[in-house]
């Protein structure tokens, strides 16, 4: 079961490697997007850092639902899919592999590029720290939660436009945690009651995504 | 799209399913893989309903579809070790590199599945068959479809090899190609 795992797990990073521009450009579109604001909203340093929390973390959201429909599609299209689905272990198992290939390319990118680009909003240390450290809890569960939405969505016309309707609602309360926990360091009442809700609701979507998921896959397919 | 069909495939048998396009027999071969469900009726292997067997029946069963199931980007090699680490079989470099040597594609076993021609793609997700072929039910999709002369041969003996050793294989196929078989059902869908 565990080699099943990891084979699809590293069955997508190495792929995901041989056309890294594809995921160099969600990247990119995470850092264009929360450069926009500084530059838009001018230097107040007031005003910028009130909407460091809620920019960065809404520019998280987004980048990560621009790679979700690259989780199943391209498997559906090629037939690698199908054969997922008569691979003898647990669906479930092998649904966790490509979530954690998902993360390891656009959550983890994103928790590390964070820090760097919530400078520009004149974030101190420590909040700087607790933004890593919320986007690090915080993204599994987007690409948890991100996974139903493109399992759901998969073969259908206009499947990107469904995947933000579909997901971006589920995503908010990782928001209200996230951003939340980053307010809260500005606020001197600490971040860790946020960042445990946010765990909390991680481990919520990792009950629940990969059987949704599964589900969802053997429909899509019939 | 078809109704009151019935049969049973025994050891060493062959299912042959013919038809005009759009007469169902994709959609027979993934009701037969449990990848569909069917209407009405049953799918039973070795006596039990195929839906309940689950993974135990997935271990048994080696299916390919229209589509090849390889990913773009690997090479044929890693295709197959991959599918081989799915399938829970042990693969060596050796029994991938022998798989690769019988569908004639050696030459090609390190180059990224991309730039191979639709019939070599074909040819490499038949390799499968070479390395994965003990499973005991083979569901075939148009294996013979873009492969030259030469690969139709060759695949044809190595259905009859694994209908010889007590496998047993459904295809379709429009070919007409002589496959050794102790017996060979026709099933023709009207459309």
């Amino acid at each position: 079961m565990r080699d099943a795992f990891l084979a699809v797990f590293s069955r997508d990073v190495v792929q995901a490697w041989r056309r890294r521009a594809d995921w160099f450009t969600t990247m990119f579109f995470f850092v264009v997007v929360v450069t926009l604001f500084p530059l838009g909203v001018g230097p107040e340093s007031g005003m910028l850092k009130a909407i460091a929390p809620g920019v960065l973390w809404v520019a998280a959201l987004l980048a990560a639902m621009l790679s979700l429909p690259r989780v199943f599609a391209a498997d559906h299209a090629d037939g690698t899919l199908e054969q997922l689905l008569l691979v003898p272990q647990p669906l479930t198992v092998l649904v966790l592999g490509k979530v954690a290939a998902h993360w390891l390319l656009s959550g983890l990118p994103l928790a590390l590029m964070a820090p760097v680009l919530g400078l520009q909003f004149g974030l101190g240390g420590e909040a700087l720290g607790v933004l890593f450290l919320a986007l690090l809890i915080g993204t599994p569960c987007l690409s948890l939660i991100g996974a139903i939405g493109a399992a759901l969505t998969l073969g259908l016309r206009g499947g990107g436009v469904l995947i933000a309707l579909l997901v971006l609602p589920l995503y908010i309360p990782v928001l209200i945690f996230g951003s939340g926990a980053i307010d809260a360091v500005a606020a001197g009442t600490g971040a860790s009651a946020h960042l445990s809700l946010l765990a909390a609701c991680c481990l919520v979507a990792l009950a629940v995504s990969p059987w949704a998921t599964a589900a969802a896959l053997r429909i899509a397919l019939e | 799209m078809f109704n009151d069909l019935s049969f049973d495939l025994g050891v060493g048998e062959l299912l042959w399913v013919e038809g005009e396009n759009g007469s169902g027999k994709t959609s027979l071969l993934r009701i037969l893989a449990g990848l569909a469900p069917a209407e009405a009726g049953e799918v039973s292997w070795r006596g039990a309903p195929a839906r309940t067997l689950g993974e135990d029946f997935a271990r048994e069963l080696l299916f390919l579809g229209h589509a090849n199931g390889l990913k773009d980007d690997l090479t044929v090699t890693e295709n197959l070790r991959y599918a081989a680490r799915l399938g829970g079989i042990p693969a060596t470099a050796a029994t991938i590199g022998a798989a690769v040597s019988a569908v004639g594609l050696a030459h090609r076993a390190h180059l990224a599945v991309r730039h191979l021609s639709q019939g070599q793609r074909r040819r490499a997700a038949l390799a499968r068959l070479w390395l994965d072929g003990a499973r005991a039910l083979w569901i075939l999709d148009e294996p013979f479809a873009a492969l030259d002369a030469d690969s139709i041969e060759r695949l044809a003996a190595r259905i009859g090899a694994h209908l010889d050793q007590g496998g047993a294989a459904v295809l379709t196929s429009h070919q007409e190609v002589a496959v050794a078989a102790r017996r060979i059902q026709h099933l023709r869908l009207a459309n």
